[in-house]
């Protein structure tokens, strides 16, 4: 059995950044294990721009902003194992993982969980009618596209109007083929505005907002579907039915973070992000098992699932050589008013160097609120948002200074108020 | 010229194809879809039934018995998905409890003799999460669970490899009796065999009517079900019923042979032979029927649903003889429910009705026994370095969801039948059947099965016929049509 200061499962944005806050934290002997035959993880398929703005301060593509990180890797002379899937993870830390040389079992101090998250396929949203070829997850057909150089059809509906979604009605349209709609369950959209703008605005692409595909047509192949305008429970309106004909569904209804490897080693999750429930050092239930990236909660911008990662990866390396103590309770962090969760679920101050950053997101759009900050019942702080929206991330940062203030807190709350 | 022909690879055709592979004699199976099990065989809720429910002394309480008696030693053989799980009928009223004993009555009378009442608290600790209202049950440990499709394929694959031919993609358009044989008019031409077999599920009529005067119904009545994730394949550990009524058994719950949770089905006739749509009333009343049974029904873990059509024929009740006015036309038509648990016997019948016809003797080299594909997800971690040591294969995961490796992949596209769709691999493999649908392996199953096949990417289908997964090269024309993905690192 090989064995290592800390094993990354994934090696996508989050691993990358992980494994290079394990080295500068003074941790040599990392390796990172993933699956694909490249590093850099989904970020491969992601040939738009707009990456990179927050961490490099300039605009890249994801294949660019990718390669930046893997060459520092490469340059820190970081191990990594690719095309390895990781079979299953121990509480204490034992990892299995298979490639075509055989087996792999590794013993670790730390296990950094990036294994990024999975789409929501069709039927998880239980659109009936007919199971023809042409629906696809929007990301399985950007890899389609962007990938392998195919395309899966010609005339084209986007069901969800999250960033995946929205760019690939984009890149249809750049491949030649006729995006007829965006359809949108709620009443506003789930990706950036930046994305609704470039992406759909700019082409003329009908977004239908407080829409939902109600029936999907064909025989060998999808032939057309059934739209409808939905209430206010969502409940789509009988007599406002459209026909469209198309031959490709790209469905961009949520993303999962992926944790069935976490699931399997009794790691407690979140049942709002889908996600580990993670301490100030994003640390999961399990001592030594930190979480970063999608795998955590899902990010809307690469830059910040960096940010996340790379202290994922001081804090494993600050655990494994003994300086990061397993906090003993510590402040637990709640939500109220529109803030629909929080990431992490509790701080031990004393693992808090000089700041924190907490990242959450809001339940529904909400304009002119504050985002205040509570220590037990008393408001530390809040700050004027003039719009919220849930495609968003948002991030608050709590000073050690801030923390001093109230040493007998037993609870924080953020919360939106008018 | 052939012996006989079969028409319709589900799992009654299967059944008997399999049978006559043991004789020395000519057999083809034609089947209209690209692949075996592609009708009610590959959707419907895969139990084997006990036989307490078909009324005594029908064709559908015989071959329920009989085909129960064969499935042990037919799932072993051909390694086949079979589990002995138990069956529960329960009640959530004490006054149903007169009708629990009169089924239980009917079971008996039946042949069955382990069925028995259990109440409460017995009855909640054998599933904790049964609905709190449930008061009693009746027990049917005999009561199993299978893979249709898998056992479907499974009779075919043996059938093939003691001789019986195989022609896919082939409908049957018209049929007609010359002296001593008949002609069969299919997609792929002319076919000649001196007896044919219908079963052509719920199509069955359609072959009947083209040559017999005695003209059959069939009703293609749907059920539509919802697939659930493995995360929730224990919450029952048997199948869980309510009271029958006279549209079939009702929505059940039940675990599935692979481990996930199945709820479903409804019932209802339809028009159109072809329409395995689902609906938005069918599903919900899915989900609706499924809450009563369960004390919390996990919706959110819903990965797929899908909708399969019963062969109902008016009479209720199975037709399993030669047509009174065609001689060598054996007709097993308006076979539903139990019937994928009858088909064992109904093959071994039908079988008989054509041998004896033919006057056909057993072949000294029949070969009983078929292997499955083995699958990396069952095997232990000194099994695996061992299948990966001799085929490396082996280690390259294919499919995450389900732990499916490159070696599965290829050993199902070189398997007897010559299948290459996605949706063909999907059924002996499981890549694609996991809580992704397809999302990760499906571009890398189309390399395999192009690189394999010798095709283009492009050609590489979902389900066969026009079902191309890709249809153009993007405009960049940096797309390899085979091979390896497009290195984008360069």
């Amino acid at each position: 059995m090989k064995k290592v200061d800390i094993v990354i499962i994934g090696g996508g944005p989050a691993g990358l950044a992980a494994a290079l806050g394990a080295k500068d934290a003074g941790i040599e002997n990392i390796i990172i294990l993933e699956r694909e035959q490249y590093l850099g993880g989904i970020l491969n398929q992601c040939i738009h721009n707009g990456f990179g703005l927050h961490v490099f301060k300039e605009e890249l593509t994801g294949p660019e902003y990718a390669a930046r990180y893997e060459e520092r890797v490469k340059q820190a002379k970081i191990p990594y194992l690719l095309n390895t899937m990781v079979l299953d993870i121990t509480r204490d830390k034992k990892v299995m993982a298979v490639n075509r040389d055989g087996l792999l079992e590794i013993k670790a101090e730390a296990v950094i969980l990036a294994m990024g998250c999975r789409e929501r396929p069709r039927g998880a949203i239980n659109i009936p009618g007919r199971r023809p070829v042409g629906i696809y997850a929007a990301g399985t057909a950007q890899k389609f596209v962007n990938i392998d150089g195919f395309v899966p059809g010609k005339e084209v509906v986007v069901l969800g109007s999250g960033d995946i979604g929205l760019i690939m009605a984009r890149r249809m349209t750049f491949e030649g083929a006729a995006v007829k709609a965006v359809v949108e369950l709620m009443p506003y959209s789930g990706g950036l505005k930046r994305n609704i703008v470039q992406c759909l605005d700019d082409f003329g692409i009908p977004l239908k907002l407080s829409h939902t595909v109600t029936q999907i047509k064909g025989g060998e192949r999808l032939t057309g579907v059934t739209i409808a305008r939905v209430d206010e429970n969502l409940k789509p309106i009988p007599g406002t039915e459209e026909d469209i004909s198309c031959d490709t569904l790209l469905l961009s209804v949520g993303l999962i973070p992926d944790n069935e490897l976490s699931r399997n080693a009794g790691i407690a999750l979140s049942n709002i992000t889908g996600g580990p429930v993670v301490d100030e050092s994003l640390q999961t239930s399990v001592e030594g098992i930190f979480a970063c990236g999608n795998t955590l909660h899902v990010h809307d911008l690469v830059d910040f699932v960096s940010a996340e990662s790379e202290q994922a990866g001081k804090n494993a390396a600050e655990y494994v050589r003994g300086k990061r103590p397993r906090p003993d309770g510590g402040i637990t962090l709640s939500t109220k008013g529109g803030v629909r969760y929080a990431v992490p679920a509790s701080i031990d101050p004393g693992n808090v160097s000089d700041k924190i950053d907490i990242r959450f997101r809001v339940s529904n759009v909400f304009k002119n609120r504050y985002v205040a900050v509570y220590f037990d019942d008393t408001r530390l702080k809040r700050h004027r948002r003039l719009i919220l929206t849930p495609g968003e991330m948002e991030t608050l940062t709590l000073t050690k200074a801030e923390f001093e203030k109230y040493p007998d807190a037993r609870s924080i709350t953020i919360a939106l108020e008018e | 010229m052939y012996d006989v022909a079969i028409v319709g690879a589900g799992v009654i055709g299967a059944s008997v194809a399999r049978e006559l592979s043991r004789y020395a004699i000519k057999a083809v199976v034609l089947e209209k879809d690209s692949d075996v099990a592609m009708g009610s065989s590959k959707a419907n809720s895969g139990l084997v039934h006990a036989g307490y429910d078909p009324v005594p002394g029908t064709l559908k309480a015989k071959y329920n018995m009989l085909g129960r008696q064969m499935f042990d030693e037919l799932a072993s053989q051909l390694d086949f998905p079979f589990k002995q799980n138990g069956a529960l009928v329960i009640i959530k009223n004490e006054a149903d409890l007169p009708a629990l004993e009169r089924l239980m009555v009917r079971g008996v009378t039946n042949g069955l003799r382990n069925l028995r009442i259990v109440r409460n608290n017995e009855l909640h600790d054998l599933e904790p999460n049964l609905h709190s209202d449930a008061c009693a049950a009746m027990l049917a440990p005999s009561a199993g669970i299978t893979s249709p499709y898998e056992m479907v394929i499974a009779l075919c694959e043996n059938a093939a490899q003691n001789g019986t031919e195989f022609m896919l993609d082939c409908r049957v358009e018209g049929v007609s009796k010359e002296e001593d044989h008949f002609c069969i008019q299919t997609t792929r031409g002319i076919v000649k065999a001196r007896i044919v077999v219908n079963a052509a599920g719920v199509h069955s009529d359609e072959i009947n009517n083209m040559l017999s005067a005695h003209k059959m119904t069939i009703v293609p009545r749907r059920g539509e079900y919802c697939l659930l994730d493995k995360s929730e394949g224990a919450m029952v550990k048997h199948t869980i019923f309510q009271l029958p009524t006279k549209m079939g058994k009702g929505v059940l719950v039940t675990p599935t042979a692979d481990g996930n949770l199945l709820l479903g089905p409804t019932s209802h006739d339809i028009d159109d032979k072809d329409d395995v749509s689902t609906t938005k009333d069918g599903l919900d009343e899915v989900l609706t029927q499924s809450a009563t049974l369960l004390k919390h029904l996990p919706t959110s873990k819903i990965i797929t649903s899908f909708s399969g059509l019963r062969s109902w024929h008016e009479e209720d009740e199975f037709i399993i003889e030669e047509a009174p006015d065609v001689p060598g036309l054996v007709n097993l038509c308006g076979i539903d429910s139990p019937g994928l648990t009858a088909a064992p016997a109904i093959g071994l019948t039908a079988a008989e009705m054509v041998v004896k016809r033919l006057g056909a003797v057993k072949k000294d080299d029949f070969e009983p026994n078929r292997k499955g594909i083995r699958p990396f997800q069952s095997m232990t971690a000194e099994q695996r370095k061992a299948a990966i040591a001799e085929n490396p294969d082996y280690g390259q995961i294919i499919c995450r969801c389900e732990s499916v490796s490159k070696a599965e992949i290829i050993a199902a596209l070189r398997s007897p039948l010559g299948v290459n769709s996605l949706d063909a691999i999907k059924r002996r493999t499981r890549a694609g059947m996991g809580r992704c649908q397809g999302g990760f392996c499906w571009m890398r199953l189309l390399h395999i099965v192009a690189d394999e096949c010798g095709i283009n990417l492009m050609e590489v289908t979902k389900s066969g016929g026009q079902s191309n997964v890709l249809v153009n090269p993007n405009k960049s024309g940096f797309a390899k049509h085979t091979g390896g993905p497009a290195d984008e690192k360069s």
